[in-house]
């Protein structure tokens, strides 16, 4: 089963067309990029592809769940983290971990043991008790990342999850997100920053609603004729 | 005519955080300086105080000659400031905003037109939309021209490419680069990296504290390791492999390649080598390259931590 498979998906808002008949597939255990700029599409699009908002017209499906008429088994069945909102600063962490796994339905039983095995991983036994303000901010992700997969899905969804990150935590990160695409967890994730796009198994580039560009980042840099995935982008979000 | 920005010795505490810790440094006339440094690190408090919205703790800062405590008003009439958080009014048009910026500072959009207009035509086909329903890019546009519409002498920017594409990016920094060559001493703060290289000078910050105030070359000529950019067929495998051998010194992904500083720089390559060789890794690739601002500032960050 691909975790995402799209036939001509579009999401109108009266006569403006967000997103216009995209179609494409994620493979699983794939790293895939989703690129455009500021007003492409991009969030409506992956509005819809979490069972969000639903399409104008097309088909999609989302770990093997149709986003029209099952958006709520889609919802139970992805995984998704922004950097923006992600942990209850005001809670500890285990305590949003016990609310994710509510949240994800999971049973009680299940979710004391995950948690166990979690903070374990992490090595964030002595922290359990601690208000997650009080974390510096790669430990955040780190558990934010493990509470969005927490429930296993078979694909996670990162919007912008680096942003703003300084340097090296942001280097960690994507550790992170190597070692889960190795374990065999898809992920989808948007970046605004070109050198992240490199780190991608493939990526795809959004232009006023359409998606321009899709492959390798080896083959779009060859295709463009470009040194780097910045050049690309460039040629294809100015050149309309 | 006054240096437009002079930091001495600043520091702010919130209770127990440290804030910013004994901040110094100079914006000269005409000059474009970047703060450059991730979440966190302090930039929009040293923004704040010195466009006289928060007091330091101790220290003192002048912009255009004026004191930031003694001669806030003074001040705030001079000075453009672009706040992080977008700060305009979402129900009111793009022209009502901007009439109601020049209205604030006693003036017309017509008197100073000259300086905005370059900006404000590329928002002028929605000079009716109200702000909020503005893209991301456009929104910054907007944000900019309100903070220019009183003909500031010293301009403040906060982050004002966080979460913009990077074709919007580049075009901000693009209108920059020509206010600066209208004489206008520009501080603008950022999380990317690779936006310092656009910046006569930059200040590194992290934690509170500048790790390092020079112009961008200088600061990469100075990164004292060896440096190597390396890739193979599974940079996942690889980036494992080399972290795990003995003589690495730090190992991160750039991009494309991976980059990579040895503890004993050049006498450990035939090392890494032998040691690569039956791992068997496909396509590999090595070659000595120069450091770029992140480098420097990993590097930074790292000997900041070992003090």
């Amino acid at each position: 089963m691909q975790p995402i498979v799209t036939n001509a998906l579009t999401k109108k808002f009266g006569s403006f067309i967000a997103t216009n008949a995209i179609t494409f597939e994620v493979k699983q255990g794939e790293i895939f990029g989703f690129l455009g700029a500021n007003g492409a599409g991009k969030t409506t699009a992956m509005r819809m592809l979490c069972g969000l908002l639903r399409p104008s017209s097309g088909t999609a499906k989302v770990a093997g769940y149709d986003v029209y008429t099952q958006a709520d088994k889609v919802k139970q069945n992805i995984g998704y983290m922004s950097q923006r909102f992600s942990l209850y600063e005001d809670l500890k962490v285990k305590e949003n971990i016990r609310f994710y796994g509510g949240i994800y339905g999971l049973r009680n039983g299940e979710i004391k043991e995950k948690t166990e095995r979690l903070l374990q991983k992490l090595g964030m036994e002595a922290e359990a008790d601690q208000l997650v303000s009080a974390l510096p901010l790669g430990w955040k992700q780190k558990l934010a990342f493990s509470v969005a997969i927490l429930h296993d899905p078979s694909i996670v969804f990162l919007d912008e999850p680096t942003g703003g990150v300084d340097p090296v935590t942001r280097r960690q990160f994507w550790d992170l997100i190597y070692e889960a695409a190795n374990r065999g967890v898809t992920v989808f994730v948007t970046t605004h920053y070109m050198d992240e796009a490199e780190y991608c198994d493939r990526v795809s580039i959004m232009v006023d609603g359409r998606i321009q560009a899709l492959d390798t980042p080896r083959q779009l840099k060859a295709q463009f004729g470009a040194e780097s995935m910045d050049d690309v982008f460039l040629q294809l979000a100015r050149g309309k | 005519m006054q240096t437009p920005i002079v930091v001495q010795e600043v520091h702010k505490n919130f209770g127990e955080v440290k804030a910013l810790r004994d901040i110094s440094f100079t914006v000269n006339e005409g000059e474009l300086f970047g703060l450059i440094g991730p979440d966190g690190a302090g930039k929009s408090t040293l923004f704040r105080i010195l466009t006289t919205l928060l007091l330091a703790d101790k220290g003192k800062a002048t912009v255009n000659g004026l004191d930031v405590v003694k001669d806030y008003k003074a001040i705030r009439k001079i000075v453009g400031y672009m706040p992080g958080r977008f700060s305009l009014y979402q129900d009111l048009t793009v022209q009502e905003n901007l009439d109601f910026f020049a209205t604030i500072f006693n003036t017309t959009v017509k008197e100073n037109y000259g300086l905005i207009e370059e900006i404000y035509v590329q928002i002028a086909p929605f000079k009716d939309r109200p702000a909020g329903k503005l893209s991301g890019g456009m929104k910054q546009k907007l944000a900019l021209c309100c903070a220019l519409v009183h003909k500031p002498t010293v301009l403040f920017l906060d982050e004002p490419t966080t979460g913009v594409d990077p074709v919007s990016r580049k075009e901000f920094w693009e209108m920059l680069q020509r206010l600066r060559q209208k004489g206008i001493a520009i501080l603008v703060s950022t999380p990317y990296m690779d936006e310092a290289i656009l910046c006569g000078r930059v200040a590194l910050i992290q934690n509170g504290a500048l790790l390092k105030i020079d112009t961008p070359q200088q600061i990469t000529r100075e990164f004292s390791k060896p440096l190597w950019a390396v890739k193979a067929k599974q940079m996942y495998r690889l980036i494992q492999d080399l972290r795990s051998f003995e003589d690495t010194d730090s190992c991160y992904a750039f991009g494309e390649y991976l980059h990579l500083t040895l503890k004993h720089g050049e006498a450990d390559v035939d090392k890494l080598r032998a040691y690569l060789q039956p791992k068997g890794h496909e396509q590999f690739d090595m070659v000595p390259i120069t450091a770029g601002i992140e480098d420097c500032f990993m590097e930074l960050m790292k000997s900041e931590k070992q003090q």
